[in-house]
């Protein structure tokens, strides 16, 4: 019999009891991760990016965002000596008629019958205007918005689109290049041709007829990145899917008979993940460029929305003006997150290529 | 001997730091244990071999005499060169001393040679810089020194690039750039292991007559024993990064004192004798431990004179018939012309035979073997012949029916830390193929089935869930072959499954190997180059060259009456390395 399993040592040895679980790559990876300070830190504060995010999204913040709730322009509350709002701005909102005249010309305005029941009738209405405030936290654009609501608004909106055209672009660049690479011969020339051509136009005069043709949006600029933004990641993995269909690791789930797609996406695609991950995130960190980059052009974010990069743009004409603010929030929002994230990025990449371990 | 040394190591140690998970720092003793370190001499004009298997210390002893060691290595200790310490002397004084008085010959010559730099280049830097030498006058030495090392037209090499040439080749280039300014030390570091059988023996005989035109001292690295005979006088044992055994070739091989040097000296399978069972390092070192010193004799198992006779009656599993694999080479822009790869193989193998497929890289042999499993893209080139299993054609089957047939034959490859995904635990390695085949019928069943093969194979079941990485070469050939039998195949496919492995470890894993043939009735086709395995391990043994079957017989019958021309060199190649029955006498390898 070639079936030895009733064999008794087989078996005793066999039942013995579970072993111990080794940590398996990710875990592991993780655990190398946990040691490196910068990657934690940064960690951290995309982790409270995250959490903003969320909180953004489900409506918690910034929520009325478009409302007027200071005066023009006004300046952030920690500048209380800074340029206070001309005394014109501010116009008290009064509901009352017209202050009496100097001169009772009562007898002759026709009207003057009436003025009584005028007055009356506009006691009925309550316009309930927020009070305007002259200073707010991070100070108010030039239609009175608060610019911290905004800046929360347009990291939420600059940040998912980011993500978003990340996760696209690396949809079709990991299947494009993981088809190329494993299958080679006139499909992989097909992949490369495509790929030839869409890097052969550059990238701006992309974006520009992708965005004539489909309008203003954040899904339309999630499909723009998404389309044009996928070469980087296809030629990396193609790459990654040469070396390794190669390999005798592959070859040997070849010969007990492991189908092509499990191949590719069962054997390989755990071996290349990390690659994949890693210049997924470096992409978003990119597209959020881009997409300020976009909005600043006016090809971004329809113009209902807020984005760091509508926010930029507004600031160049308040600049002239010496109101900072919104630049600085703008800025200052992007720059701590794209930091942050590629930092991140940099430590994931360090602590998941098994080259590196020691 | 009266004169001082040339080079006197005196307790040297050397450690790694490395830092672990958790973020600690950890010393590694690569070279040394405890207090202990290593000590030997190296004499002018004497050849010293420092014998070892993976992870002995031995390169890294040799990296510390020249200072070549990454910057986390701590040494301690003396190396005296003419007396001058090195291991405290400035960077720029061991600048001026490599290449100049000891140079350094590594084992990979296509990774040691610069790519885009031609040979002669190459060979020409270290003349210029340590001698001096004008452009002219260093192109015309290396031409000479070409000349020396044996590399037919040397003025026309000196032009080409390392690609250009062979292996062979490369590895001369190689020498002749570490003798270029004459050194009193060459250290060759496993000079040989990356090269063909025939190749090794010229480059062993080139580095034997340079030792005693030039009067050098060498320091030579091998795991190969077999080599040592050769090439040296004098052998120092190393394992686990101490000295286990000094002495001279004859001391050393007449009359081992050290039972480890005893293991190494017996695990090997030898040409002249064809034993049941190799020895194992532990079988002697476990009578070390328990003080009991049996006489080598009694404890190896002796060479059976009659192994399980293979048996002509057995019935036939494979007949292969003009088997023929071509490849497409691009030509140009659109031609394509036709490598036959492959031509023309036909044998037969009955249920528990091995058939052994011998020849040097290039021959065609792992080419043939994939061909056996159609591991090769239809579209790579044409296919013909018949391959009849069990009296199906696999080469005429529909790929629908290909999966059946992948279960009867299977294959096992060279390289132990390639053959299996990295991110794939044993167990989900071990099961996959079952689930691809249906056996068992849920996933605890496979699991109880992998449970055994592990077992089987002499791997704790703990091994269930570990990744790849956390086993050593022998254990993940065990699991690269416990993967292959899940299927309980016919036939299996062993492409240099040994040739990676450590002395000892190849002898543990072909025991395993006749074991389980004995057991399960497997018939296999073992390729390897090197014929002493194969004669351990085949009944019919087939010599393959340029594609083509050159001979084709009995084992016994060809290694006693070899009639191919191809197949009496292979054989001297081998047959001349002494083992320790048939040795040479001390000093005469420098004649």
């Amino acid at each position: 019999m070639r079936d030895f399993a009733s064999t008794s040592l087989a078996s005793t040895l066999a039942d013995a009891v579970p072993a111990r679980r080794t940590d398996g790559v990710w875990r592991s990876a993780w655990r190398r991760f946990r040691r490196d300070r910068t990657g934690m830190t940064s960690l951290a504060i995309v982790l409270a990016y995250a959490l903003l995010i969320a909180c953004t999204a489900c409506g918690l913040l910034a929520q009325r965002w478009q409302d007027e709730v200071g005066v023009p322009d006004a300046p952030p509350s920690f500048l209380r000596s800074a340029p206070t709002a001309p005394p014109g701005a501010a116009l008290p909102a009064s509901t009352s008629a017209p202050a009496a005249a100097d001169v009772d010309i009562s007898d002759v305005d026709p009207l003057a019958p009436r003025y009584k029941e005028w007055n009356e009738r506009a006691a009925q209405y309550h316009a309930r205007t927020a009070p305007i405030a002259a200073t707010l936290p991070l100070g108010a654009d030039r239609l009175g918005r608060d610019v911290l609501s905004k800046a929360l608004k347009g990291t939420q909106i600059s940040v998912s689109v980011g993500v978003l055209a990340a996760i696209v672009a690396t949809l079709i660049g990991a299947t494009l290049g993981a088809l190329a690479g494993f299958f080679g011969g006139w499909a992989g020339d097909f992949v490369e041709w495509v790929y030839n051509v869409v890097t052969a136009v550059p990238d701006i005069l992309l974006f520009f007829a992708f965005a004539a043709v489909f309008g203003r949006g954040i899904s339309t600029l999630v499909l723009i990145m998404g389309l044009t933004g996928w070469t980087g990641q296809y030629r990396q993995v193609r790459a990654e899917f040469i070396k390794h269909a190669r390999r005798e690791y592959v070859r040997a789930a070849e010969a007990i008979g492991a189908s092509a797609s499990s191949r590719m996406f069962r054997h390989i695609l755990p071996n290349v993940s990390h690659v994949i991950l890693v210049r997924m995130s470096l992409m978003v960190v990119n597209f959020i460029k881009i997409e300020v980059i976009l909005s600043y052009l006016g090809l971004g974010v329809a113009t209902d929305q807020v984005s760091w990069g509508t926010m930029l743009a507004e600031s160049q004409s308040e600049l002239i003006l010496g109101h900072w603010w919104q630049l600085a929030a703008a800025t200052t929002a992007m720059a701590v997150f794209v930091t942050a994230f590629s930092l991140m990025a940099d430590a994931w990449r360090d602590a998941l290529d098994p080259r590196l371990r020691q | 001997m009266t004169t001082p040394p040339l080079l006197k190591v005196d307790n040297l140690q050397v450690a790694f730091r490395l830092h672990d998970a958790s973020g600690r720092s950890r010393r590694i003793e690569a070279v040394g244990r405890g207090e202990q370190g290593v000590s030997f001499e190296v004499p002018a004009n004497t050849t010293v071999a420092l014998v070892g298997e993976s992870g002995s210390g031995k390169s890294v002893t040799a990296m510390a005499l020249v200072q070549l060691l990454p910057r986390n290595a701590e040494c301690a200790g003396r190396v005296l060169w003419r007396g001058d310490d090195l291991l405290r002397a400035p960077p720029a004084h061991m600048q001026r001393l490599r290449g100049h008085e000891i140079a350094c010959v590594f084992q990979d010559p296509m990774s040691s040679l610069n790519p885009v730099l031609t040979v002669g280049e190459q060979i020409a830097e270290p003349l210029r810089k340590h001698l001096l030498m004008s452009r002219a006058a260093a192109r015309a030495r290396a031409g000479e020194l070409m000349a020396e090392v044996g590399i037919a037209e040397p003025r026309r090499r000196l032009d080409t690039y390392p690609h250009q040439l062979s292996g062979g080749q490369q590895q001369r280039v190689m020498i002749a750039m570490a003798l270029a300014c004459e050194p009193q030390l060459l250290i060759a570091d496993e000079p040989t292991t990356a090269l063909d059988v025939t190749i090794q023996r010229q480059i062993l005989e080139l580095l034997a007559r340079l030792q005693a035109q030039r009067g050098l001292a060498m320091l030579f690295i091998t795991h190969d024993l077999g080599v040592v005979g050769e090439i040296a006088q004098q052998v120092v044992v190393m394992r686990q990064g101490t000295v286990r055994e000094r002495g001279t070739v004859s001391e050393l091989f007449d009359d081992p004192k050290d039972a480890y040097t005893k293991a190494l000296l017996a695990c090997r399978p030898r040409l002249d004798e064809r034993p049941r069972r190799l020895t194992v390092i532990d079988d002697l070192l476990a009578d070390e431990s328990s003080g009991i010193d049996l006489p080598l004799a009694l404890r190896a198992p002796q060479a059976d004179a009659n192994p399980r006779r293979a048996d002509d009656d057995d019935p036939v599993v494979l007949q292969v018939d003009g088997l023929s694999k071509s490849f497409w080479l691009r030509d140009g822009l659109f031609g394509r012309s036709e490598f036959k790869a492959v031509q023309d193989v036909r044998f037969t193998l009955r249920r528990g035979h091995t058939l052994g497929v011998v020849g040097e890289s290039g021959s065609g042999k792992t080419t043939m073997g994939l061909t056996l499993l159609r591991l090769h893209d239809a579209a790579s080139g044409p296919l013909a012949g018949r391959v009849l299993l069990h009296g199906h054609d696999l080469l005429a089957l529909a790929p629908a029916d290909r999966l059946a047939m992948r279960r009867r034959i299977q294959i096992v490859f060279q390289n132990p830390y390639e053959a299996l995904n990295p991110r794939f635990t044993i167990g989900q390695t071990l099961a996959e193929p079952m689930a691809i085949h249906g056996i068992g019928i849920d996933a605890p069943a496979r699991e109880r089935r992998a449970r055994e093969w592990l077992v089987r194979v002499g791997l704790d079941t703990e091994a269930m869930h570990k990744y790849p990485h956390e086993f050593s070469g022998g254990q993940r050939q065990r699991i690269a072959i416990a993967r292959s039998l899940t299927l309980s195949p016919d036939v299996l496919v062993l492409d240099e499954a040994v040739s990676a492995l450590d002395v000892s470890v190849q002898a543990q894993v072909l025991n395993l190997l006749k074991d389980l043939q004995d057991e399960l009735g497997l018939a296999y086709i073992f390729i390897s180059h090197d014929l002493a395995v194969v004669r351990f391990m085949a009944d019919d043994v087939m010599v393959m060259k340029d594609g083509r079957v050159v001979e084709h017989r009995r084992t016994e019958t060809l290694l006693a009456h070899p009639q191919d021309d191809y197949t009496r060199r292979l054989i001297v190649a081998v047959a001349q390395r002494p083992g320790p029955a048939s040795r040479r006498p001390a000093g005469a390898a420098t004649s």
